[in-house]
């Protein structure tokens, strides 16, 4: 079982809730840009871009500073990380993040927080065997 | 843990490196014990750089005009260009090996993977020179976490370096979640016997827990540093970041790398295959495009070659690792078999990794040598490596062998019983391991084609032009794994190399003699200015080459120059004012690489060789020497006859043919030659003028002096 962000584009709203809140416990700014969870407004429906945990990103990484936690989620120890960012180019759903200034680079850990931003139920917190 | 005393110690100061430069290189004479810091100055860096150029600079002030390979004087120098060590752009882990060649006599420049030129760097040093002749077996440790740098006592029963190499990391290490932060560069017990030997350089593979070796291969590195009674180069350094280096901008430095990520990411499938099988993907294609070396260079295809195909290979890898030789190295392309077994010599039957092979060992040690079982390549590719053998100069060599056995001049009585046929592994296996016992008959195949041919020419009566023709060396030097018959270009990056004939100054058979691209000789001479210069530059910045031209952008072949992928290029250009902060563009590039390439060939010069004279070919690489080789390709070199000299082969004899065709492909070569020295700004003898040291900032007062001796 894993444990990943579920996204409902079909109920997103793009009022960008989810990127402010996740921006802001994480990075203490209010910008998108340092958000693990993407919303790009698009026809017919907004695209919602969040980590699926898949992993290939683990299989990449030289120092194994990525790992898959008990809860099927991807985590990255920075300690181990040395920036060079192969995870972020063999991310297959874009969702493996650098920002500028950083070392580290960043990814939805599936915490959930946004949820409980969301006014348009176009998020949820699940356990599942399939991405 | 082995009982180690301190036989000298130096501390100094840890201060972070800015740019890419510690601006301080480290010296340590394993013969006084004397081990002290020597300041890079504003100089240093304007005219050589970093790295290669580090080296020799350091080198040419270390050794006497007349200094041999295993003179105490002799260097071994290790540089770490301005750009090592970064972690951002892929391949950018390399140091670069000089010394005095023990096979060639004049300096020979070895760029390694692995992890300890970066740590060394990270340590505090812009570059290792080892001089002197230690009495006793000693270890150099550079402890990059404290600031120290000690000589150590060596009683380690151990050499063969897949297993020297594991123990010092664990010893050296502080835990073993540590051993990363350790590298170790060692050789092996053929390095004690035999000059066509190597160094390796180690990095520890955190996914399979064990260590790795990336070779300083060419011209007998291993024979000097065993020679000098080291038995390794120990440094840790632990604190790794992704911006140690210290750059100017690093947003444009993780910028493009990232850039190039994507890039290998979506092309290297389609393009390389790198992260499947590393270099080994060309083997099928050089056998398809008749360029695979067999039967010591006679041929370059056969059905056989199939066995060898980089698919034979993958069955042996473990996939799905990042096989980079150093981190965020994405093209990933040093591939490793886990768990072999070996069935002969000392390792016989126990689990070893091996690394590779490469696709120069493929050719080396399989098809030149008509081995066409994959696993038996494997098996010589660990042997070599752990004995501290260069795979290239030992395929090349034993292909020589195997040809003298072929015409009778070797025969079991003069080869100690073994049966050199084509193919027969089990008697190159026989041959490496005497090699590594330093006894028997390898050991005289050991000390490379260039002795064996003045060794058999004396001892068996043996036509010296025959062993001219056919042995596969220039300068002292094993050619490595590419037929050149057909590409005049090729036989000029060969021959004219300044180290001896290696690819790595220019590789141009395919926009030769596939492409079409190079047609005049002013093309070619073009062509062969422009490569080595700027393949200089990765020696020069520590580098690796991969990433430059064998992943390409999509849009690449609709540029203007698609050989020199423009964009690549560019990224090179943008990486190195990102770290250093200096200005840089792709024309001063080269000129960066022209300086010490031109005091590169004054040191050539200088210890005796690198005239006009010195850049001759054996026929093999030029044309076919025997008539079973020009009836293999008689279609294409009778039409060859008539299209390009005008004569009419019908009615001729198939001698009389060989010797028209010798002697214009040899006056091509001539032409060649004159073509390349001209455009090089070289005398028709290969000399430097002055005026072309002048014009590219290299006419200080020791290279005038030397180069003015042969004006």
């Amino acid at each position: 079982m894993k444990k990943v962000l579920m996204t409902y584009p079909q109920n997103c709203i793009a009022c960008h809730a989810c990127e402010s809140v996740c921006s802001n416990l994480y990075f203490k700014v209010d910008d998108p840009a340092f958000s693990r969870i993407r919303i790009t407004e698009a026809e017919p429906e907004p695209h919602m871009n969040a980590c699926n945990q898949c992993g290939i990103c683990v299989q990449t990484c030289p120092t194994l500073a990525l790992t898959i936690n008990s809860q099927g989620v991807v985590m990255l120890n920075k300690n181990l990380c040395i920036s060079c960012y192969m995870c972020v180019a063999s991310c297959p759903t874009g969702s493996m993040f650098r920002h500028l200034g950083g070392l580290a680079p960043f990814k939805c850990i599936a915490c959930g927080s946004c949820t409980e931003a969301c006014p348009a139920d176009a998020i949820s917190i699940a356990e599942t065997k399939e991405i | 843990m082995t009982d180690r005393k301190i036989l000298a110690e130096f501390s100094y100061d840890l201060k972070p490196l800015e740019k890419g430069y510690n601006r301080r290189t480290l010296y340590v004479n394993v013969g006084s014990k004397e081990i002290k810091s020597k300041p890079v100055s504003d100089m240093m860096i304007d005219k050589f750089v970093g790295g290669k150029g580090f080296d020799l600079y350091l080198m040419w002030h270390g050794v006497k005009d007349d200094t041999k390979w295993n003179d105490p004087e002799n260097e071994i120098c290790i540089g770490f260009g301005p750009l090592c060590g970064n972690t951002n752009y892929p391949g950018s882990g390399k140091s670069i090996v000089t010394t005095i060649s023990p096979l060639t006599g004049i300096p020979v420049d070895c760029n390694v993977g692995g992890h300890f030129g970066p740590y060394a760097k990270f340590s505090g040093w812009d570059a290792i020179e080892i001089q002197g002749k230690a009495e006793e077996e000693l270890i150099v440790f550079i402890d990059g976490d404290k600031g120290s740098v000690r000589i150590l006592t060596a009683p380690d029963e151990e050499i063969n370096s897949h297993i020297l190499a594991e123990e010092l990391i664990k010893e050296f290490a502080d835990s073993p979640d540590k051993h990363q932060f350790v590298s170790v560069v060692s050789s092996g017990k053929g390095a004690e016997h035999v000059p066509i030997s190597c160094l390796n350089f180690s990095f520890w593979d955190k996914r399979r827990k064990v260590a790795r070796l990336k070779q300083a291969g060419r011209g007998g590195t291993g024979m000097v540093f065993r020679d000098k009674r080291i038995k390794a180069l120990v440094v840790k350094f632990s604190g790794l970041k992704g911006d140690t280096n210290h750059p100017e901008d690093l947003e444009t430095l993780q910028k493009t790398g990232l850039k190039l990520h994507r890039e290998i990411e979506e092309g290297d499938s389609s393009q390389c295959h790198m992260r499947e099988v590393g270099t080994a993907h060309l083997v099928e294609i050089m056998n398809d495009y008749d360029l695979l070396p067999i039967k010591n260079f006679k041929y370059g295809q056969m059905d056989e070659a199939k066995g060898l195909a980089s698919w034979e290979f993958k069955k042996l890898f473990t996939q799905g690792m990042p096989d980079g030789c150093w981190y965020g190295c994405s093209l990933a392309c040093c591939k490793a078999v886990d768990g072999f077994i070996p069935r002969s010599g000392p390792y016989k039957g126990k689990s070893v990794l091996v690394d590779g092979p490469e696709y120069e060992t493929v050719g080396g040690c399989g098809s030149n040598l008509c081995i066409w079982d994959a696993k038996d390549v494997v098996e010589l590719n660990f042997y070599c490596d752990t004995y501290g053998i260069d795979t290239i100069s030992f395929g090349t060599s034993c292909a020589f062998a195997m040809e003298c056995y072929e015409y009778g001049i070797l025969n079991k009585e003069r080869t100690g019983g073994i049966d050199l046929t084509w193919g027969n592994a089990d008697a190159v296996f026989e041959l490496i391991h005497q090699m590594a016992r330093g006894e028997g008959f390898g050991v005289i195949v050991g000390q490379g084609v260039r002795k064996m041919k003045e060794t058999f020419a004396r001892e068996y009566g043996a036509d010296p032009k025959l062993l001219q023709d056919m042995g596969m060396e220039a300068k002292g030097l094993e050619y490595s794994q590419y037929m050149s018959k057909e590409s005049l270009a090729q036989q000029g990056g060969y021959t004219l190399a300044l180290k001896g004939p290696q690819h790595d100054e220019a590789w141009l058979i395919f926009m030769d003699m596939v492409n079409n691209h190079i047609p005049t000789f002013e093309d070619k001479a073009e062509a062969l200015h422009y490569f080595p210069m700027f393949r200089t530059w990765f020696g020069l910045q520590g580098l690796c080459k991969l990433p430059w031209n064998d992943i390409e952008p999509a849009n690449n072949a609709e540029t203007d120059e698609p050989a020199k992928v423009p964009e690549h290029v560019q990224n090179y250009v943008d990486i190195y004012t990102a770290i250093t902060g200096k200005p840089l563009d792709k024309h001063e590039l080269i000129r960066q690489s022209e300086r010490v390439y031109n005091f590169q060939k004054a040191f050539c010069l200088r210890m005796g060789r690198g005239r006009r004279i010195d850049d001759v070919p054996p026929y093999r690489a030029v044309g076919p020497v025997t008539e079973e080789e020009y009836l293999s390709r008689a279609e294409r070199y009778d039409k060859l006859l008539q299209e390009k000299q005008g004569i009419d082969p019908a009615g001729k004899s198939t001698a009389e043919k060989m010797a028209l065709l010798r002697a214009f492909r040899e006056d091509q070569y001539q032409q060649l030659i004159d073509a390349v020295y001209k455009r090089k700004g070289w005398t028709p003898e290969g000399v430097p003028t002055l005026e072309h040291l002048k014009n590219i900032g290299m006419d200080l007062p020791e290279v005038l002096e030397v180069v003015k001796r042969f004006l």
